[in-house]
This record gives C-alpha cells, structure tokens and sequence, in this order.
C-alpha cells in the first residue's frame, strides 16, 4: 500500500499538461459523493446501450470495484489496468531489487518501470474524468527478493499485455486511440523480450510465437482472469465492444 | 495448402472467424457445394471466394495495398536473415552458437510472416506482390554497411534498422487496416517485430560495440551508428495525443530519454520509402 500512496503524491496534476476536465482525486471523491449517490448513478448508467458508462472510483469506501465502461474511453480503461498493474509490480521492484542485480539490469528495469508510469499517466491524462480510479493490487504471490521469480512474473505480464493491446486494439474507433495502442503495445514487446532474455537466452518469443511469427491476442475476459491474480478490485469489463 | 491450416490461422488472429463465416449461409453452401466437385489444386480459388463473402467489403483496396507493403518488406527480411543465416560469420565467440541460433529464428518468423500475409492477400481477393530475386536487393544499403555478410556487425546493424523500421511501418500503415479483419494479425506481427529487434540489440551490447544502445529505441538512436539513413526519424518524439510525456503529472523521473522510449513512432510512408530504397526495396 506504502508504493500506491507514493505513486499518488507523484502524481499530482500539472496544469500545464492535463486536459482541462480532469479534476484533482480530491475533489473527484466530493464529487462523486463517496457512496450510495455515487454507487446509484452507475447503476443507472449501465445500460450497454448507452454509449460511456462509469468510471466508479474503488477508492470509494466498501467499493473496491471498477467499471471500465464501454466503447473506446471502455477500452482505454481497460489498458489503463493493465498499464496501473505494471507500474505497480515494477514500482515494488525497483524499490527492492533482488540482491546480486548487475547494474546493466539495474537501469533497464528502472527504465520498464518508468516507460509504463508514462504509459498509465497518458491514458490517465487522455482519459480525464472517464478515468477509472487506482487499482489495488495484491503481489504477494512473487517473491521480489528472488530473481527468477520476479522476471518470471513480468515475462508473464508483459506478455498478457501484449496479447491484451492485440486483442483490442482494433475495436477502437479513433485512428489516434488506435496509432497510441500500437506506439505502446511493440514497447510491451521489447519489454517482453528483455525480460525473456534476462531469463533464458533465445527465449524471446519462445511459447507465445507460433510458426507463423504471430504474437497472441486475447480477449478481455482471458487476460483479466489472469490479471485476477494480483488485482484485488473488482473489474466489471462486461460493457467492452466485443466486435 | 491446407484450408483447416488456413481456418486454424485465422482464427488466431480474428477469433470471430467462424461467426463471420457461418451466418453467410449462403457463402458456406456455396463453398461446400463447390468444394466437393473440386480437385484439391482448385480449393485456394474457393477458399478465396468463401473469404471474400465472409468479410465482404472489408478487404479495401488501401487494406490490400497496405498487406503488400508489409509482404515487400517480409520478402526482404526473409532474404536478409536466410542469407545472414547460412553467411554471417558468427564466429569463435562463446556466443555464436546461440546467436546464430536467434537469427534461424528470426528468420523462420520472417518466412512465416512471407506466408501469412501471401494467403491472407490471396484470400481477401488482392494479388501478394512476388518476391524479388535476392540478388536484386542491394544489402549494403548503397555502400553504407559493408559487406554485411561478411561482418557480423554489419549484419546485425541492419538487422536492427529493418525491424525496427519494419514496426514503425506496421503502425503508419495501421490506418488503412482499421475497420479489416486483418488489423489483429498485422499488429500481432509487428510486436514480434519488436521482440526481434530488442534481440538483436542485446546480442550487439553483448558485443560491446554499441555504446548506449538500448533494448528499446532511445530519443532516435543518435547515439549508434544509424542502421538506415532515417530509420529512427520521428522517434525523439515525447508528445502524445496533445500530452508531454517528458515529466508527465509530476513524475520527473520519466526524462525525454524514457519519453521516447516508452512510445515506438511511426514512420512515413514516404520516409519508409526512402529508406527501402536503400535496399532496393520497392513499394
């Protein structure tokens, strides 16, 4: 929890960057009114015919549930998931490498780590105030003192967040939303092979290329029910485009 | 070729294959019917006609032409690495085995990557641009590697610039693919793309000849000798959909080095032209 609340103070708005419309978390909290008011409004917005639904904040006390809403801003949600749980797990690694980290290792991993704050901010930053709120996570299953069992865990991350922008990506209406998934996701991919190499050599595409030199894509539900495993709010994605 | 093989294929790459398919009764009635009173050499005709009905109108001419660019460069690739792979000096290092290992690699993902986009073509109604002679591509990139086949350094300097500038493709040309069935499969593929040129960065800094090179592309490479006159223009970008990624909402530690490098850029169709051009590669 300690990382999650220094994540927060990091960051704070910067006026000259964010959209307009994105209200400090403070005043977000009033103004969703932090309760049952706030919990009906979703509810009332959850038509799958309505074109945006949520964001609910899991801050909200007794609420630890998001609701990633639908169409692109749905989408964007649902990458900014993915993108809080990799900023959180290499936050949590950076903070306590395993001992015996060459310095090399050291700065590329310091480098993942910032790459993904930067992608979690920019979909914070474009989602405004569609955003969903901060995740709570759960890592207690890695052992962050133990080498394998780190890069382990962030081959498998890395990997699932390629095949998650994959899967998704073309469901996305705006070509802007579309180009920014794909500057992102071959990222992911480098990520994925570094930590794949760190690992084992030659290992950088092995079990998740097939012959035909394709990378996987998934749907949401797959990828969410292994996120499952670190993520400890409730994620309703049930209003995604699927098609 | 095998239609199952086909089915199987895309069906990784677009899960709603079979749903396209069967609600177009008459498509399906159509290809059965027909498959049957058919010799086997005839069933990619079919298969073809089946697809187009499947899809309808989605295989756009600016979607056909945009799976011909990347099939050009496949070509390429699939000749560099097939050359590299026999030529290359790997050498005595303790390495080279496993090195040479990553290229046979590489380029079998190349040549699936060849053979993919040549049925998927073929199957959305478009004609796959034919591969050039081998020996019709100029590897030096007019003079400015030598004798890549000859010095691993070369080689993998290349190797470098044609992936990356193979994804930064990929992502120019993701536009014209909106809205295709063929989107999924194009960025499946150019994440391997990246995968393969964060493996072939590594094996240069594991040479210790490359300086600062990175697992992923820093500002715009400057650093490195350029694998490809403009290969990386564009990627010192640090501004996405009206945001400065440099510092973003406090976070100061994501300087312009990591702006940059958390976001690989597009190229130009125009830029990528240039730079094929080097390699006599035509689009």
């Amino acid at each position: 929890m300690k990382n999650l609340i220094q994540e927060e103070k990091e960051v704070t708005h910067d006026s000259g960057v964010i959209l307009n419309s994105v209200l400090p978390r403070r005043s977000f909290l009033q103004f969703a009114g932090a309760g049952a008011v706030g919990v009906a409004l979703m509810a009332a917005g959850c038509s799958k015919d309505k074109d945006y639904v949520g964001p609910t904040d899991p801050i909200v006390p007794g609420e630890n549930k998001v609701e990633l809403g639908s169409g692109d801003n749905g989408i964007l949600n649902y990458a900014l998931v993915l993108e809080q749980l990799e900023a959180a797990f290499y936050t949590k690694v950076v903070e306590s490498f395993w001992s015996g980290i060459s310095e090399k290792e050291r700065d590329f991993i310091t480098d993942i780590q910032l790459h993904e704050i930067a992608h979690r901010e920019l979909l914070k930053n474009v989602l405004g105030d569609k955003k969903i709120g901060n995740l709570a996570f759960d890592f207690s299953k890695i052992n962050f003192s133990d080498k394998n069992s780190v890069l382990n865990a962030a081959k498998d991350l890395e990997d699932l967040g390629i095949a998650a922008y994959n899967g998704v990506a073309p469901l996305l209406k705006s070509k802007d939303a579309l180009l920014t998934a794909a500057k992102i996701v071959s990222v992911e991919a480098r990520h994925a092979a570094y930590i794949r190499e760190t690992l084992k050599q030659n290992d950088f595409a092995s079990g998740v290329v097939g012959a035909d030199g394709q990378d996987r894509a998934l749907k949401p539900s797959d990828v969410l029910s292994f996120a499952k495993q670190y993520i400890t709010t409730e994620i309703n994605a049930s209003n995604l485009p699927t098609a | 070729m095998n239609f199952l093989n086909i089915l199987n294929e895309i069906e990784k790459v677009d899960a709603e294959i079979y749903d396209r398919i069967s609600p177009r009764r008459a498509a399906m009635k159509d290809f059965f019917s027909f498959g049957k009173k058919v010799a086997a050499a005839s069933v990619p005709l079919a298969v073809g006609t089946m697809f187009k009905k499947a899809y309808g109108q989605s295989a756009s001419p600016a979607a056909i032409n945009a799976l011909n660019i990347g099939l050009a460069i496949e070509h390429f690739s699939a000749a560099f690495y097939s050359r590299g792979f026999t030529d290359a000096p790997f050498g005595a290092a303790s390495t080279a085995a496993a090195d040479k290992a990553a290229i046979g690699i590489i380029r079998d993902h190349e040549l699936g990557h060849v053979k993919f986009l040549q049925d998927t073509i073929k199957a959305a109604g478009g004609t796959p641009v034919a591969a050039p002679l081998a020996s019709s591509y100029d590897f030096t990139g007019k003079g400015e590697f030598s004798r890549p086949f000859q010095n691993l350094d070369s080689f993998l300097k290349i190797a470098q610039g044609l992936e990356d500038v193979a994804l930064r493709a990929t992502k120019g040309l993701a536009e014209d693919l909106m809205g295709s069935p063929f989107l999924t499969a194009a960025l499946n593929m150019h994440a391997v793309e990246a995968r393969h040129s964060t493996k072939i960065r590594l094996i240069r800094i594991s040479r210790g000849l490359s300086g600062s090179l990175q697992p992923w592309i820093s500002l715009n490479d400057e650093t490195d000798a350029r694998p490809g006159q403009g290969a990386y223009s564009g990627e010192e970008n640090v501004s996405q959909l009206g945001n400065t990624i440099t510092g973003i909402n406090g976070n100061s530690s994501v300087d312009a080095a990591r702006a940059t490098e958390a976001f690989d850029e597009p190229i130009s169709k125009a830029g990528l032209k240039s730079v094929l051009a080097q390699f006599n590669v035509i689009i």
